[in-house]
């Protein structure tokens, strides 16, 4: 074993290697930096299997190497407020941020579209011309008058700023305060531009601020009269992509939590606003939620912790420790689910394991999956021999070492060359990415599955979302195209 | 008709551009040039000697009006005034709000695309103060204007504001073409500004123009929104402005890439001077007023 770690470690530095000597020296003195390997850690602390804090992260892409990642805006809008579903989300300046980023996520929600829901709507301000030189603020307000008289069952809404209003200086501060008393709904201005911070993690900072600035502390009479109860919690960061929300939610309520607040997705502003008197903050998505935790903890007295429901072992572990913060009723009730989705599980590993066993994947998504979906493939009995973020910190890479071994390849902001060229030399047997590296590692023959939005399936979150997850890598892996990959004409006989 | 020349006064604010820019302009059409102005400045008040009006509507304010500026047509933001001299004025939004710069961009691609440059001698641009952000530096881009003028005095900041312009033409004048035309100084009896003057333009490596004396007949002119080429045509400041006009004239196609200097250098030349003391004089200066 020790062998085969310091072999496929060695292999990979060398790959490193090979894959930067293609850069000038500036770039690849840059890129260098955030490739490397899963090194062994010094004073080995039980549940930690690596060290892959070695990479620098959250810096700016090196330009010209086509990054994957997105903007601020996108953080903001597309990630934190647009799921929030009795509000609207304006995106505020010209057309294009708001039409290319319309209902991306997948976010689920129950409700009425159009009635009492926005979720899979767009709305912008359209900006021409006219607003860049004489400013937005008067169309601002218009539009919002227009929302509220055309849905009038709003709960609020949010104003999520393309990069123009930050450079005309547009004052959408003064704009909310004003149309929060006229329409007596919150009006939430989010500073959003996308040219702010080097990826969408800032956004997604901005927006948990907002949150703070313009709900939380805006909302203080909104939680008047509301009591809460001993087991109330709420669940953060976890944005119902193909329903992930909902297959976790009802685990927490079968071990006999009270779910109060869902952020964001399936939200509503009234959840937001009450989160504070929860007992607990349990907290899925640490990269884009960590921030509005933090603050809850420190302002409100409610700590956090962290979850993991991506595959039998994280779901069991999770629910013992959410269960340890809570009293002995609760701890049974949790052995008692756990026991109680077992043969689940047995069905769903006899059935995929042997068809899954000893596949190797490499992960590259956004600021948690690279590591949340470790533990899923590992119980399927698969292997990760490399991962990587789009827009983690430090602090994510640190997490990552109670996931991934030493000697397993790293790569930070990867760019597509890079992606290309370790799949390429690594040949694995599945790549989990998004839409982006979707058909170029197809084309190279390799399997493909998108796990930003679960190639529209889910959810994949709860004992539920195994069982689909385990089908899907399944379908992907073993799906019979690969056998037809070579041309007949070209095959020997 | 010749080639179409296209020129531009910048300068500090409150030198006075527009006033300098409309009467050598007056001048010029005497000598029989066609010419179009485009004010850049969204107080919108390059052209008001010439049309003998308070201020003229701008195409960014009939834009806003009209729905957007592919709504406009030529003939509604081209006035004609002082004997047949086209005016127009880019506008653009009220202090403190939206993008200005953007304006100016608007405005001059609007003019260009729907022919207000045709049929002219002469496009004479008057941008506001200082080039704050690129939409003020448009007309020094490619293929507008070949010269610019810059309207300075004696003033400590004037100075500094010609230097910083210079500066501007310099970044473009490799990519654009753009040239410097030379410094006109408009009299503001500071102390030797004709020498001042003269040695900031070699400095900058450009001619000094024109000096143009101080006279009150300007201020008598404007308060009647008339150039004093209208106002008093036989005034020895109207003439003062045709022999400018003439030597703007004459100036085609003898621009310079200008050579601005550090700060420091503008400095020592105004110690030179005797403008501005140095930090040991200064000291010794109060210590003998103390003693």
């Amino acid at each position: 074993m020790a062998k085969d770690i310091a072999d496929s470690a060695e292999a990979n530095m060398k790959l490193i290697e090979e894959v930067l000597a293609a850069y000038p020296d500036k770039a690849k003195k840059k890129r260098a930096k955030h490739l490397g390997v899963a090194e062994t850690v010094a004073d080995a602390e039980p549940g930690i299997q690596s060290k892959c804090d070695t990479v620098k992260s959250n810096i700016k892409s090196v330009p010209g190497v086509m990054t994957i990642r997105g903007c601020a805006y996108a953080g903001s809008k597309g990630v934190v407020w647009g799921p929030v579903k009795d509000m609207l989300h304006i995106s505020h300046g010209p057309v294009g941020c708001g039409h290319y980023s319309w209902s991306q996520r997948r976010n689920y929600y129950t409700g009425t579209t159009g009635i009492d829901s926005f979720v899979t709507m767009q709305v912008t301000t359209d900006f021409q011309e006219n607003d860049i030189v004489f400013g937005g603020d008067k169309k601002l307000e218009k539009t919002i008058d227009e929302l509220n008289t055309l849905f009038p069952l709003n709960k609020g809404i949010s104003i999520q700023s393309e990069c123009p209003i930050g450079l005309i200086g547009d004052d959408i501060e003064a704009v909310s305060k004003k149309k929060a008393k006229d329409i007596g709904k919150r009006v939430i201005p989010v500073r959003c531009e996308g040219f702010r911070g080097v990826s969408q993690s800032l956004g997604h900072h901005i927006a948990n601020d907002m949150i703070r600035d313009w709900v939380l502390e805006a909302g203080e009479g909104a939680r008047a009269g509301f009591e809460a109860g001993p087991y109330d919690v709420n669940i953060i960061g976890d944005y119902n992509i193909g329903g992930d929300a909902w297959s976790s939610r009802i685990l927490l309520e079968e071990i006999g939590l009270n779910v109060i607040a869902q952020w964001s997705g399936d939200a509503t502003i009234a959840e937001m606003e009450r989160a504070p008197a929860a007992k607990l903050n349990l907290i899925h998505c640490y990269r884009s939620m960590s921030y509005i935790c933090r603050h809850m903890e420190e302002k409100h007295g409610v700590p956090w912790m962290e979850y993991n429901f991506f595959g039998p072992s994280q779901i069991a572990a999770s629910l013992r420790a959410i269960a340890a913060k809570f009293d002995a009723t609760i701890q049974a009730n949790a052995e008692a689910v756990i026991a109680k989705y077992q043969p689940l599980v047995d069905a769903v590993n006899a059935k995929y394991k042997p068809r899954l066993e000893g596949k190797k994947v490499m992960l590259y998504v956004g600021g948690l999956r690279p590591r949340h979906v470790v533990d899923a493939y590992h119980d399927l009995g698969m292997e990760i021999v490399g991962t990587g973020y789009e827009f983690a910190h430090n602090d994510d890479y640190k997490r990552t070492g109670h996931y991934i071994k030493e000697g397993t390849l790293i790569y930070d902001d990867v760019s597509g060359y890079e992606l290309e060229k370790f799949v390429e030399a690594i040949r694995p047997d599945l790549v989990g990415s998004g839409i982006k590296e979707k058909y170029n590692t197809q084309k190279m023959g390799i399997p493909f599955r998108q796990m930003h939005s679960w190639d529209y399936s889910g959810p994949y979150h709860g004992y539920d979302g195994y069982a689909i997850f385990a089908r899907d890598m399944d379908l992907a892996i073993n799906n019979p195209v690969w056998g037809m990959f070579d041309a007949p004409w070209k095959k020997t006989a | 008709m010749g080639k179409l020349r296209q020129i531009a006064f910048y300068g500090k604010g409150g030198i006075g551009k527009s006033t300098t820019s409309q009467n050598t302009l007056a001048a010029l059409v005497e000598m029989g040039q066609k010419i179009l102005i485009v004010g850049c400045d969204p107080k919108a008040d390059s052209t008001r000697l010439i049309l003998n009006t308070k201020l003229q509507d701008t195409v960014l304010h009939l834009a806003a009006e009209a729905g957007s500026v592919e709504d406009l047509e030529l003939e509604d933001v081209v006035k004609i005034g002082y004997k047949g001299i086209k005016c127009t004025e880019a506008g653009g939004p009220e202090p403190g709000v939206g993008c200005a710069g953007r304006g100016v961009i608007t405005a001059i691609n609007f003019l260009e695309e729907n022919g207000a440059y045709d049929d002219v001698d002469y496009v004479s641009y008057d941008v506001l103060g200082d080039v704050v952000c690129g939409g003020f530096a448009m007309p020094i881009r490619e293929n507008k204007a070949q010269e610019i003028y810059i309207v300075m005095s004696g003033e400590m900041m004037a100075l500094y504001a010609a230097n910083n312009i210079a500066k501007g033409i310099l970044k473009y004048a490799n990519s654009g073409g753009v040239r410097l035309g030379g410094l006109i100084c408009n009299e503001r009896k500071t102390d030797r500004e004709l020498e001042l003057a003269e040695a900031l333009a070699a400095k900058l490596g450009c001619k000094m123009i024109h000096f143009v004396p101080r006279d009150n007949i300007v201020q008598h002119a404007e308060l009647r929104r008339e150039t004093v080429i209208q106002y008093a045509p036989e005034s020895k400041q109207a003439n003062e402005y045709r022999e400018l006009a003439r030597k703007i004239h004459e100036n085609s196609g003898k621009g310079v890439i200008p050579t601005p200097i550090t700060m420091e250098e503008l400095e020592e030349m105004l110690m030179d001077f005797g403008i501005m003391q140095s930090e040991e004089d200064r000291l010794a200066a109060i210590a003998a007023a103390e003693a």
